[in-house]
């Protein structure tokens, strides 16, 4: 299927060869769709899709992007995404509380900036330890997070129950209060925090990062400087990952609570970038939408099959084997991903049906 | 590149053992600037740890190392490529998942000027010292003949390719002082003959000092300037290619005592 | 001064469980230098499979059997569909692969058995017996007790049976172990079967302690910190260092708990084992990685 042809399409300059999208056929699809995203879905969406689907969709993969950065790229194993994503949700809700002259952007952005230095002090300890046993580290956090919301009530303004409601957002007076408001501050959010984090990837950074995953005795010898590269890894990751946290708890749930940001959290973050593909930016964004779909066509098809609604312990469970499954099945045969998959099928189909 | 009177690099008096076995034995040593500097010697006789020590991946128990005059105290292995000190490894040790360039460029890294913030917003500053660096790596690229290879993932080029790329990127740091272990293991007669070729370019346009182990003799005796021999962690013989052939501890220690009296 | 006592042999008693869960990983580490994650959703599935068999009238010992033997064909399983697949991968990637197959297991044990807990009574009541002056757990005794047992039984294994010498040349050198002649997949599929039947034991211990339920498959939490301070490569590590994480845990959740807040048994272990390989960068009897260039 000839879509288009990309004769005359030649890259000149080294700054062409880093975009995303080398032929224009693409960019022009791109811009169209994120065109599509801003201006028209707000107006035709029903509120289910941006409650249920799209915003959940947009939270995940940013979570999904920062832990790739320090797993994908720079290949430190973190079992800790959920425990940067609480950091950033309870740190924005405090400076929000205790400070309200703060816009909420700043807020938002602070609340990373916390995120990260929580993630430069769990990192330090990849300076000594090495490979496996650094799980140890993220694992550590992921437990002391919740414990220490928990058990301090300042975390949480000594509210009786636990559970806080987010307080009322706007940005510039106009409040952003709507299924449509959340929808479009986290839709700007992750396209401005990817686009930062592919600009970090193509530059000596992102370089810097994977050479230090694929061999570090090499890149101690080339003169790249390991413990930073390492600690600059931890903190970007988990400002992405705080950030991610502060939309999940102000744009997505509406509650600030430490519940839904567990291990099965940080694991299910950990399957997104399995199964999206590790080091794939695009990754990050199908892996975060078939978490997100997948369970909707389960039970969509449960109900077909059945003819009621399945018993929702058991579709929990269903989904724990298809998950299981998956990642199983990515790691063995295709350890690039959904990413790789579809960039295979893509090209396949536009040659079809030539075969080379 | 003619050879300089001045010292590069002198090894005083190294003591290395790993537990009880003693590797490298008072060993001496002093590397010529501009010159081709080859280290050989049999199995097991410590050359690699040699290399080791230069580039700071060892630390002796005794001895000094002394690199363009100044003794290096606390010598680490990522001091190196801040004096000018590049190597390549025995058995590779590129960066597998990334591209022939991506490694080049990798190399650059203290040369090139980058900053956080202009990374991230892809200031002008920064594009511009990419496009700098990204020409040093193609310059590099030509001289060793892989630029057609530029794109392609390491892992899916041939043995010989990769020992190359892995060259490249050590070059990539413009050192002072190149050490190569072991450049053309597994290679066979022809891709030996280029290796042997890039050295000598490398050596000679680019003033590299190189210190080379290697097994082949040929290639050794063919393109070297000076010689060391070692054998069990002490030097048997030092000397031209042409002193080091007729010297008759390099043959008993290859050979064996008894060729030598049949010779 | 009883009240410390108390609490110290108390906690090193309850560290004998996490022992028994650590040694199921030891022996797969040992064997392939894995770290399996599903041997947590192993011991859930053992348990849950054995449970669901007694409360059918089937007698102790033949469930015992009959689970051992789903577990068999299990691990059969396993390794024909993922072990096999994965042999020359990183140790991060097979890793990925069992947090995989822990999810599976998980989900088919409940999808299989249901997801209510089951008690699980094995005779043993949990009633304190007073030692000179200590009250200590007639349970924890006993577990203690099976502990040793299968220690001793494991050591056994290794030093004096054919197979147990197979089974430390593939933990030493796996290809010069194929290349005399051991067959790795045997070593494998027999290896995790050990694994499973001390997941079994382990089971059942904590199941009847807890109640055969979902948060048995958690236990591989606290195992890992276990593993980090005792070496992976160590059956007497992982006991060693069981006995410290159940002591040290107690100890620290009444003396610390009382000033920073309770809860602390959660994640104290894992800043143990933080702290414990920024001293022993392998663990107590772990073996050194030399690296050569």
């Amino acid at each position: 299927m000839f879509l288009f042809s990309q004769a005359r399409q030649y890259v000149e300059q080294y700054q062409d060869e880093k975009r995303i999208f080398r032929l224009k056929e693409h960019r022009i699809l791109f811009i169209f769709g994120l065109l599509i995203a801003f201006l028209f879905v707000p107006f035709v969406g029903p509120d289910y899709l941006f409650n249920a689907i799209l915003v959940p969709f947009l939270v995940l993969a940013l979570a999904g992007l920062g832990l790739n950065i320090l797993t994908g790229y720079t290949g430190q194993l973190s079992l800790g995404a959920a425990a940067f994503m609480a950091v950033g949700a309870f740190a924005t809700y405090n400076l929000e509380l205790r400070i309200p002259q703060l816009p909420l952007l700043v807020s938002i952005f602070l609340g990373g900036i916390i995120a990260a230095l929580a993630g430069i002090v769990v990192g330090l300890p990849s300076l000594r330890i090495k490979g496996f046993y650094l799980i140890v580290s993220t694992l550590a956090a992921q437990f002391f997070v919740p414990w220490l919301f928990t058990q301090y009530g300042w975390f949480t303004n000594n509210n009786a129950s636990g559970v806080i409601t987010a307080p009322r957002m706007e940005i510039l007076g106009y409040s952003i209060n709507s299924p449509v408001g959340h929808y479009l501050l986290t839709l700007s959010t992750v396209v401005v925090l990817t686009v930062l984090a592919r600009n970090l990837i193509n530059s000596q950074y992102g370089r810097n990062f994977r050479a230090v995953r694929d061999m570090e005795t090499a890149a101690i010898t080339i003169g790249i400087p390991v413990s930073q590269t390492k600690l600059l890894a931890f903190a970007i990751s988990s400002f992405y990952l705080g950030i991610a946290g502060a939309l999940w708890a102000f744009a997505y749930l509406g509650t600030i609570e430490a519940d839904g940001l567990d291990l099965n959290r940080s694991f299910q973050i950990l399957f997104i970038i399995i199964i999206g593909g590790l080091g794939s930016l695009t990754g990050s964004f199908l892996g975060a939408a078939f978490i997100v779909l997948l369970p909707i066509l389960l039970s969509v098809l449960g109900q077909a099959v059945f003819g009621q609604a399945i018993d929702q312990a058991l579709l929990q469970n269903l989904q724990k084997i298809i998950f299981g499954g998956l990642i199983i099945y990515f790691l063995i045969k295709e350890p690039e991903g959904l990413s790789r998959l579809l960039r295979n099928l893509y090209h396949r189909l536009r040659k079809w049906p030539l075969r080379y | 590149m003619s050879v300089s009177p001045v010292v590069l690099l002198e090894l005083k008096a190294i003591n290395l053992s790993f537990g009880s076995s003693q590797v490298l034995n008072q060993l001496s040593l002093e590397v010529r600037e501009g010159e081709i500097y080859s280290l050989i010697g049999p199995n097991g006789a410590g050359k690699s740890s040699v290399i080791n020590i230069i580039n700071g991946i060892y630390q002796p128990q005794s001895g000094q190392i002394i690199f363009a005059g100044q003794v290096l105290h606390n010598y680490k292995a990522k001091d190196a490529p801040y004096l000018g000190i590049a190597r390549t490894f025995q058995n590779l040790a590129l960066f597998k998942q990334m591209s022939v360039l991506d490694n080049v460029l990798t190399g650059r890294v203290l040369k090139s000027h980058h900053s956080l913030l202009g990374a991230l917003l892809s200031l002008p500053s920064t594009r511009k010292d990419d496009d700098l660096q990204r020409l040093k790596a193609e310059e590099i690229l030509k001289l060793l003949n892989l630029q057609e290879y530029r794109d392609q993932l390491v892992s899916s080029l041939s043995y010989g390719l990769q020992k190359r790329v892995e060259l490249a990127r050590a070059l990539a740091a413009e050192p002072k002082f190149l050490l190569l272990d072991e450049p053309m293991a597994g290679m066979n007669h022809s891709e030996k003959q280029n290796i042997a070729k890039f050295i000598q370019t490398i050596n000679q346009q680019l003033g590299i000092t190189i210190f080379m182990i290697e097994h082949d003799l040929a290639v050794v005796m063919d393109i070297s300037d000076h010689i060391v021999v070692l054998d069990y962690g002490k030097k048997i013989a030092e000397g031209t290619p042409q002193q080091i052939q007729e010297h008759p501890e390099v043959l008993s220690a290859y050979l064996g005592t008894q060729a030598l009296e049949a010779h | 001064m009883s009240f410390f006592l108390e609490v110290l042999l108390g906690g090193t008693l309850a560290g004998v469980m996490y022992s028994l869960v650590a040694i199921g990983f030891v022996l797969i580490y040992r064997a392939s230098g894995v770290f399996n994650f599903a041997q947590g959703s192993l011991v859930l599935f053992s348990a849950l499979t054995f449970v669901n068999l007694t409360e059918r009238g089937i007698p102790f010992v033949v469930a015992f059997i009959v689970t051992l033997f789903v577990i068999f064909v299990l691990v059969l399983l396993i390794d024909a569909l993922i072990l096999k697949h994965l042999i020359n991968r990183s140790v991060i990637t097979l890793f990925m692969a069992t947090l995989g197959l822990s999810y599976v297991i998980e989900g088919l044990a409940q999808t299989v058995w249901g997801t209510q807990v089951h008690g699980l009574d094995l005779g043993i009541s949990d009633a304190p017996i007073n030692f000179f002056g200590i009250m200590l757990s007639k349970f924890d005794l006993f577990a203690t007790g099976i502990a040793g047992t299968l220690v001793i039984i494991l050591s056994l294994l290794f030093s004096k049976t054919r197979f147990g010498i197979s089974l430390r040349a593939v933990a030493d050198d796996p290809l010069a172990a194929q290349s005399v002649g051991i067959r790795l997949n045997h070593i494998w599929i027999l290896v995790w079967t050990v694994a499973g039947f001390v997941a079994l034991v382990a089971g059942l211990l904590w199941g009847a302690r807890l109640g055969v339920q979902f948060s048995l498959s958690l236990v591989v939490l606290k195992a890992l910190p276990v593993l980090i301070i005792g070496g992976f490569t160590s059956i007497a590590g992982a006991i060693l260092a069981g006995l410290i994480v159940g002591a040290t845990e107690k100890l620290a959740e009444i003396y610390l708990g009382g000033i920073i807040g309770s809860g602390i048994e959660n994640w104290f272990p894992y800043v143990l084992a933080i702290l414990f390989l920024l001293v022993y960068p392998t663990g107590l009897f772990g073996q050194k990685q030399v690296t050569r260039v």
